[in-house]
């Protein structure tokens, strides 16, 4: 019961999914559609766990009083604020997404700034880890570090006006070389995954009961 | 919002974004305001997407409005994600397996199905290049099926990298290399926007020092 009817589960599910691909006929076509809402209504049940396991850390942090437990109470409030909004937008305007609705106000003035730059910040780190990283130490390095120059400058006007080379470099090296070892990349995971896929679908894999 | 929401809206952002930039100079309280904060507003507005645009629309409203099997037959769903939240109760949080079972199965059939129709297909497809000729555009496609086949040699674990493997191997780190090099010029570059983005806004929009 605890382990044969999820195993079950699975296999239905995936071998369903795999005959709906190859027949998309009745009723196996309309069946995928109708398990992909499924996968997609069980899956916004998982937010509610998440969020859960996110109050529940911080709460004990808080009770506690552990290190930075003030910081821990910014995110609880953030967390509440946001949720109480989105449900003041919905019963106001229809939808916590309306342009007027206050949600609106936390998503322009709170989590765009905060996203942002917080990824901005990233450049920064990016550039200083490269610093250390990017030594021309053998030709591989060399490549690695030319190509990651001409891309950078190919992009900037600066690089267009010190010559034409940098922008059409940079054009040939995303269009060809860097696109051919990514193209190779992504076969290579498809592959991967769909082997994984397999194993799972044939309970071969059963990581995810434990 | 009218003008002063805007006003508070704006120095509220400029409050942000100074102190997650603060974190350049070192680690700081205002720093780790602004990053607490910004896991709690995101984790809320995650939820209220989900339930906007996934649970209300598919689950409780189909409930609603429908009639019949379809009324009925969403109930499975709805019940596997009630039974997800079992997780809460130690005694039956062996339930929670089913629903996970159930997405971890859509994860495998779609693993297969999608990543042959949506990656490997459409990429070897897209690799078939001619070569009629030998313009510039002529070698390129040339120099795209070496990199595309060398790299996967290179990902080649099952032989040892020896011989015609091995020769493949070496062409394909070249590849690579150049790759990730590229890849990593391009990120560093979109982050730098970003970056000029919020200076614009904190010199433009906050202080109006910029037109």
């Amino acid at each position: 019961m605890k382990r044969t009817v999820p195993l079950v589960i699975t296999f239905l599910t995936g071998f369903f999914l795999i005959v709906a691909f190859f027949i998309p006929h009745e009723p196996f076509g309309e069946l995928e559609q109708r398990l992909l809402v499924w996968f997609a209504i069980v899956s916004g049940f998982t937010m509610l766990l998440g969020v859960d396991n996110l109050i529940r850390s911080h709460a004990k942090r808080i009770a506690r009083t552990d290190t930075g437990w003030g910081h821990s109470i910014a995110l609880l409030v953030g967390l509440v604020v946001t949720v109480v909004v989105g449900a003041i937008g919905f019963a106001r305007f229809g939808s916590p997404f309306h342009m007027q609705s206050p949600f609106m106000f936390v998503y322009t003035y709170v989590i765009v700034p905060l996203q942002g730059t917080m990824f901005a910040l990233l450049a920064f780190f990016i550039a200083s880890a490269s610093y250390r990283a990017f030594r021309a130490r053998n030709t591989i390095a060399t490549l690695l570090l030319v190509s990651a120059i001409i891309v950078m400058l190919g992009r900037v006007p600066i690089g267009a006006a010190i010559s034409d080379f940098f922008p059409a470099a940079q054009e040939w090296i995303m269009d060809v070389p860097q696109l051919a070892a990514k193209r190779g990349i992504q076969i290579g995971a498809a592959l991967g995954a769909v082997s994984m896929s397999l194993r799972i679908i044939l309970g071969i894999e059963r990581s995810y009961l434990s | 919002m009218g003008s002063m929401g805007t006003i508070i809206g704006t120095w509220l952002a400029g409050f942000l974004t100074l102190a997650i930039l603060s974190f350049l100079y070192k680690d700081n309280p205002f720093y780790k305001l602004a990053e607490h904060l910004y896991v709690g507003v995101s984790a809320g507005y995650w939820l209220i997407y989900v339930v906007f645009f996934d649970v209300k629309p598919m689950l409780i409203d189909t409930f609603m409005n429908e009639t019949g099997f379809e009324k009925w037959i969403i109930l499975i769903p709805g019940a596997l994600g009630l039974i997800m939240l079992s997780r809460w109760f130690p005694k039956i949080a062996w339930l929670s397996r089913w629903p996970i079972a159930f997405t971890v199965g859509i994860g495998a059939g779609l693993g297969i199905t999608a990543n042959l129709q949506g990656y490997v297909l459409p990429q070897v497809t897209a690799t078939l290049l001619p070569v009629t000729g030998f313009t510039v555009t002529d070698l390129s496609n040339i120099v795209l099926v070496i990199g595309v086949v060398t790299t996967l040699m290179y990902f080649y674990f099952s032989k040892p990298h020896k011989g015609v493997l091995g020769a493949g191997a070496r062409i394909g780190i070249v590849f690579i290399m150049i790759s990730f090099g590229a890849s990593f010029g391009y990120t560093l570059m979109a982050r730098i926007s970003l970056l000029i983005g919020r200076l614009h806004f904190l010199f433009h929009d906050l202080l109006h020092i910029l037109d």
